[in-house]
């Protein structure tokens, strides 16, 4: 599905990662994970294009998109929930969803909005809302939502669990691992490793830029050295 | 009374034109947070077209009305593409955009004044029948009834457009937030683009209705109308479409209101920007204040 080569990018002089190679298969969940300012941001947004590429190729199904515009991006099926949630603040919940669906024909996004609200109850209760007053997790299920009106191909998860309560957290990767079970492809970035190597099939340990580690995600699981530098710190 | 409703009449004509100008200004600083000082150019420039359109052209305003209107879009887009795109990616883009968009405004005067020459043109006779009501002491004429229509249509358009349409809500989403709507798959570069297009057609309208109803043209005459047209949007609440239409009419009406009631014009716009001051002092942010585009 995702197959990246030699990924850099650079802000001004500073290089904030460097020669990446990655890839993510069709149906699986792989996980990027790394402590804070690893350079795991960066990298979705290269993927999205919305940084540009210093040196390297990313291809989307055989195809190379490396300088392909953002918003074809979304239209070829590579969409992103960014860190943060991003939800447009002064929009109500329906238009965020809507907006999710822009890429899409008209024809199937009252038929996908339901979809989502079976997914998300939360929102089919607060459709008029404007998102802005919606709780920390109430928005990034409507983030994740509005991703996923998107039909992606592949969804890149930018920590979806930051800032939330363990509640909130264990309901978001309940929704990730149904994902999974539908077929979604998903390229997720967390901090909170345990429970991100938990549904993940594969799994990639950043620090500052580079990749130290790779591996299946239940052998990274039982790894003491990953054991020891991140499993002992979240959750 | 009856000079005092006639001029609140007036006041409604004029203060509708104010808020079409005005919200093409408050469009593009919505979405963009910078001021486009073209604009004023542009209105001229829509004005002048539809002018030549019905003179040389032999057109029909009817023809000539959206022909020209969508002139002053196509300017919009170039003003859009030589004074801003380029500068887009510098940290002083405000600044510099400000000072760039004066420049192409300077440049569509000159244009003007090289082909309409420096001094007042006017509509031919007879371009708008001349048909007059009386209504209780209230004159009202044709023309002025046409005009409000067009300004009421307009604004009902551009209103149901942010709300409803695609592209409407597109624009509020890259007004919000321009990473976001890049990553919901808005091609943010060509919303920009449109917003230009969108804002100036308006203003290159209220270019026309403004020669049609003052009798006439010259280069020059977006000058008065520039600073009115940026006090309305403060008066309103910067970025606010529904705050423009209202500021428009509130300034117009204090114009008309102030000329009745004191006997001369002298006053006029001292009143209207008093007005100005006396509003920024009680809501700082505007009437609408707070509201952008994004919640037209
Ligand atoms: N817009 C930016 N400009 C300059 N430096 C940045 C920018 N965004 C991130 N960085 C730097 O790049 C590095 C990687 O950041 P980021 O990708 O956000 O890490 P992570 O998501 O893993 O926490 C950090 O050192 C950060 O300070
Ligand atoms: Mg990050």
């Amino acid at each position: 599905m995702l197959e990246v080569k030699g990924l850099t990018v650079a802000y001004g002089l500073v290089e904030a990662v460097r020669d990446l190679n990655f890839s993510v298969a069709r149906g699986t969940v792989v996980s990027l994970v790394g402590p804070n300012g690893a350079g795991k941001t960066t990298t979705l947004n290269a993927l999205s294009g919305v940084v540009p590429v210093a040196a390297g190729g990313i291809a989307l199904e055989g195809r190379d998109i490396t300088r392909v515009s953002s918003h074809r991006r979304v239209a070829k099926g590579l969409v992103q929930v960014p860190e943060g949630r991003l939800v447009l603040a002064g929009m109500s919940v329906r238009e965020n969803l809507e907006l999710g669906a822009y890429r899409r024909p008209s024809q199937e996004v009252a038929g996908d909005i339901a979809r989502m609200e079976e997914l998300f109850p939360i929102l089919a209760d607060k459709r008029e809302t404007p998102a802005g007053s919606l709780s920390g997790g109430e928005q990034q299920m409507l983030a994740m939502a509005r991703g996923l009106m998107a039909r992606p191909k592949l969804l890149l998860l930018d920590e979806p669990s930051l800032g939330l309560a363990p509640l909130v957290v264990k309901m978001i990767f309940e929704i990730v691992k149904e994902l999974k079970s539908q077929g979604q492809t998903i390229l997720l970035v967390e901090q909170n490793v345990y429970q991100s190597l938990a549904v993940s099939d594969y799994a990639y340990v950043v620090e500052n830029g580079s990749i130290v580690l790779e591996g299946a995600a239940d052998k990274l699981s039982a790894d003491p050295a990953v054991a020891r530098a991140y499993l002992g710190q979240t959750v | 009374m009856n000079v005092l409703g006639q001029q609140l009449v007036n006041g409604l004509f004029i203060g509708g034109m104010y808020s079409l100008f005005a919200v093409g200004y408050t469009l593009v600083f919505g979405v963009l947070d910078i001021l486009n000082l073209a604009h004023a150019a542009v209105f001229t420039m829509g004005g002048l077209a539809a002018l030549w359109l019905v003179q040389s052209a032999g057109l029909s305003i009817w023809a000539a009305f959206p022909l020209a209107t969508l002139l002053a879009g196509v300017l919009g887009l170039l003003v859009n593409q030589v004074a801003f795109v380029p500068l887009r990616r510098r940290p002083d883009t405000y600044f510099s955009g400000l000072i760039s968009s004066i420049a192409m405004a300077i440049i569509f005067e000159a244009l003007a004044m090289q082909i309409f020459g420096a001094h007042n043109v006017r509509f031919p006779a007879g371009t708008v029948p001349v048909v007059i009501w009386r209504l209780g002491g209230i004159t009202i004429t044709l023309l002025q009834v046409e005009i409000l229509a067009t300004v009421v249509l307009l604004m009902v358009t551009l209103t149901q457009l942010l709300k409803r349409a695609r592209i409407g809500k597109a624009i509020r989403a890259v007004a919000e937030n321009q990473r976001a709507a890049r990553l919901l798959g808005i091609n943010v570069d060509g919303v920009i683009a449109f917003t230009f297009f969108l804002s100036s057609a308006l203003g290159g309208a209220a270019g026309i209705l403004f020669g049609l109803y003052f009798d006439s043209l010259s280069p020059d005459m977006g000058r008065p109308i520039e600073l009115k047209g940026l006090a309305v949007i403060v008066l309103g609440g910067m970025g606010s479409v529904p705050g423009a239409i209202l500021g428009g009419l509130a300034f117009g009406l204090s114009e008309v209101l102030t000329v009745a009631i004191s006997g001369t014009s002298n006053l006029r716009d001292a009143v209207a920007f008093t007005m100005l001051f006396a509003i920024m002092l009680l809501r700082p942010s505007g009437i609408l204040g707070k509201g952008r585009t994004r919640e037209a």
